[in-house]
């Protein structure tokens, strides 16, 4: 249970509408709002513009919503890590109660507006990915268990499974595979940050792998997960669901990303400064989704 | 405990009111297209 008083009296101040948006973690929208796009744009089947967009839209809300709800539940944590402590909430601008609202309607918001312009399985699915962010992996395994970012990463990856079920209407092989890259892709994303960052998980007694299981059991399992997550990664081209052009970018960036996880593997540094490969890593891994997810739709428009 | 200002405690109602009237005429705008959209797929 999170202890509430975060905020100085400054709080009882309207937030400022910057503030709101800050809760709906706009950086990590960029990403969801693009893998939700790129399984829309991979589905077999033409989308109104407008219906489209709207889809995506709804994604970006729904995002928004559950990085509003994890920022309401998690103030007193973000409050005690460096990274997380000048957010809306711990830094006192900003009523805890005025955030849930805040979450609470843009959730529902959005739900309700993929229902309108899309249908019933992508709604579905998009309150499904919500809840699963805010309860199953906020509430109750980040404090719980190192495993937390292990099963909370199916959260993240919901984003194309909503775009691909708001374009036709069903789930088939390819979409869940392109969950299963983002969910395999999470765990050596973040493991890979929370190396570096691994003294501001600890002060804020967040146990995440680094602090529980050590720096090097944390490298041999981002390792380890990434041999999966190339596996995934190559599957729709195996299985003939895309073309060479994602084949080949699915065999490129996934040894770019092997080389790198083997170079954080091989690393034996503890203190940050000295966690290049670790870094590089986790900026890599960001590029290595939009690169993937990019060139199934391109894939997808430019050789079908 | 410090007095809250009135005046930013106006500047902030303005400034959230604008916001607001502008997302809800972009909602207002969305839900024309989406009904307009529907009606063309529906056809």
């Amino acid at each position: 249970m999170t202890s509430l008083p975060i905020s100085p009296p400054a709080h009882r101040l309207p937030a400022e509408w910057r503030d709101l948006l800050a809760l709906t973690k706009p950086r990590v929208m960029s990403l969801v709002v693009f893998t939700g796009l790129c399984g829309l744009l991979a589905a077999p089947v033409h989308v109104h513009p407008v219906l489209a967009f709207a889809a995506v839209l709804c994604i970006a809300l729904g995002a928004g919503a559950a990085g509003a709800l994890n920022q309401w539940y998690e103030a007193d944590l973000d409050a005690k890590m460096k990274r997380t402590a000048s957010r809306p909430l711990p830094a006192g601008r900003m009523d805890r109660q005025a955030a849930l609202h805040f979450g609470v309607g843009l959730a529902a918001f959005s739900v309700i507006l993929m229902d309108l312009a899309a249908n019933h399985l992508a709604a579905a699915i998009l309150a499904v990915s919500i809840l699963f962010y805010v309860l199953v992996y906020t509430v109750w395994l980040k404090r719980r268990t190192a495993q937390n970012i292990v099963i909370g990463g199916a959260a993240g990856a919901f984003p194309p499974l909503i775009g691909w079920a708001a374009a036709t209407g069903d789930v088939s092989t390819l979409p869940l595979l392109l969950f299963a890259i983002i969910f395999l892709w999470t765990p050596p994303h973040f493991w890979s940050l929370s190396l570096f960052v691994r003294s501001d998980y600890a002060a804020a007694g967040v146990p995440m792998l680094p602090v529980v299981a050590g720096l090097e059991a944390t490298r041999r399992h981002i390792l380890l997960y990434t041999l999966p997550m190339i596996a995934a990664a190559v599957a729709p081209w195996a299985l003939a669901l895309a073309g060479w052009l994602y084949g080949a970018a699915a065999v490129g960036l996934g040894a770019a990303f092997l080389i790198l996880a083997a170079a954080v593997f091989a690393n034996r540094a503890s203190d940050a400064k000295q966690m290049g490969p670790e870094k590089r890593l986790f900026a890599f891994s960001i590029l290595y989704l939009f690169g993937l997810f990019g060139a199934l739709v391109a894939d997808k428009w430019l050789l079908a | 405990m410090s007095p809250i200002p009135e005046d930013e405690v106006r500047r902030r109602q303005r400034e959230r009111a604008k916001v607001m009237a502008l997302l809800l005429g972009l909602f207002v705008i969305l839900m024309f297209a989406i009904t307009i959209a529907k009606m063309t797929v529906n056809q």
